[in-house]
């Protein structure tokens, strides 16, 4: 009884702490993302609220907390109220299993793999609750669009990890980093570059980020699934799209580029890098791909429906099932 | 570490973070109620359809291809749940999971092949 109070309080105080951090790291993505798509388009970005624009993301919370939450009539109210915190909650509860350094993590459980996996498919249904409730046909087909797009795209993510389940023998993804640690060079990113290239595209799709952001395509749909919310409640949607971005590229760091620790070559040669602590060179790895996201948002012009589709089904697909048969083979050869 | 004890030590803490995160959710549109203001207006709260009166109701038939595509992920996530567990213990069986698991993925190519003729990945209309 004594442990178990003990493990709850630990386990709450962890939680405090790094969702303290992690949506204050979330609040200055958004700042971050638009200064660099700023300066891609040679803009400033946000250059008003102190310093550069600096204290930006605290003026939108307080913007958006004191903002009126409209619930049009015709809504489905129960569901409407209900959809963008289905979507928080998925979003946030993904960093349960999501190692930082070496020892910091909430819960260190053996499925984190398929745990992450499973709860960013929750996040969906957010999205297909709201576009549904909202009685409103932008949303109504932001939604459906989503929906389509978020399943086709899970079963190449799903499928792109099972080859470093395959090298790493693992779904604790605190095992599959020292994995890779044995490796001279630290990372599966080598040998699972295919599984990567798709990891990387379906990640894409599953946020919901551009080149791929078919269901808030604000040209033709305005913004989608969320044309209906205001207030707190739009901002829930926003929150998780970028908690979304934060936890796939988290997933990308621990899986495909060794987590936080140093490739084993780097610090033969500069035994000086062992004294940078874990966290800084998971950071790193995590802020490389948000600025991937950025960049390639800054980049590449939208695609349409149809090809979308069939860059899942007939391009990631068959490519991630090539990936899993090579892998197997090489891995029986060795 | 007992045998019992996995659900306390590796579950009991992903529960509070599940809770943590709805609470989260539900203290923000609370904090958020008693500072925001609530002036509603039949125009206010008419769907947004760029300005034109809203023109018939959404919640209608759409098109087949969004159910087709459904059905088709039902069977490559069933797949994927299958290509987990022999992903993780491949290494302990050997030869036999590899024959297996080739013979799996082929009788899905099969449905793959059949899907793609059927043009279920095509958006176009046909």
């Amino acid at each position: 009884m004594i442990e178990t109070l003990y493990v709850i309080f630990v386990s709450i105080l962890k939680t405090a702490l790094y969702f303290g951090i992690l949506l204050l790291h979330v609040a200055y993505a958004t700042y971050a993302e638009r200064k660099v798509i700023g300066h891609i388009q040679l803009r400033l970005g946000p250059m008003v609220v102190g310093p550069h624009g600096i204290l930006q993301p605290i003026a939108d919370v307080v913007k958006l907390i004191f903002k009126e939450d409209i619930i049009p009539s015709n809504v489905d109210k129960r569901v409407f109220a209900i959809a963008p915190i289905i979507s928080l909650t998925a979003a946030l509860s993904t960093f349960a299993v999501i190692p930082v350094d070496k020892n910091f993590v909430i819960s260190d459980m053996s499925v984190g793999l398929l745990y992450v996996l499973g709860i960013a498919g929750v996040g969906t249904y957010g999205i297909i609750f709201g576009g549904w409730a909202s009685n409103s046909k932008y949303a109504f087909l932001g939604g459906l669009r989503s929906a389509a797009q978020m399943i086709s795209y899970e079963v190449a993510l799903a499928m792109s990890l099972v080859g470093v389940v395959l090298m790493a023998e693992s779904f604790n993804l605190s095992e599959i980093v020292n994995k890779q640690n044995e490796l001279w060079y630290g990372m599966f990113l080598f040998p699972q570059i295919l599984g990567y290239f798709v990891f990387i595209v379906a990640a894409l799709a599953e946020t919901n980020r551009l080149p791929f952001d078919l269901p808030e395509a604000e040209t033709e749909l305005v913004a989608g699934y969320f044309v209906e919310y205001s207030g707190i409640r739009f901002s829930f949607y926003y929150l998780a799209e970028y908690l979304a971005m934060f936890s796939m590229s988290a997933l990308a760091a621990i899986c495909f580029w060794g987590g936080w620790t140093a490739p084993p070559v780097l610090i033969k040669i500069f035994p000086i890098l062992s004294l940078i602590p874990g966290i800084v060179w998971f950071l790193l790895k995590v802020y490389f791909h948000i600025f991937l996201f950025f960049w390639l948002r800054g980049t590449l012009p939208r695609y349409r429906y149809d090809q979308l589709m069939a860059i899942g089904w007939k391009v990631l697909i068959p490519l991630a099932l090539f990936n899993i048969v090579i892998t197997s083979l090489i891995k029986y050869y060795q | 570490m007992g045998p019992g004890d996995f659900l306390r030590d590796k579950y009991l803490p992903v529960l509070i973070v599940i809770v943590i995160s709805l609470l989260i959710g539900f203290s923000l549109i609370i904090i958020s109620s008693f500072v925001r203001p609530k002036r509603p207006y039949t125009l206010k709260l008419t769907p947004y359809e760029c300005g034109v009166p809203s023109a018939g109701d959404t919640w209608n038939r759409f098109n087949i291809k969004f159910y087709i595509v459904a059905i088709v992920f039902v069977i490559f996530d069933v797949e994927t749940v299958f290509l987990y567990p022999w992903a993780l213990v491949y290494n302990k069986i050997g030869f036999y999971a590899l024959l297996e698991m080739y013979l799996f993925i082929f009788v899905l190519l099969i449905g793959y092949i059949y899907a793609l003729g059927k043009n279920i990945f095509n958006w176009e209309r046909d």
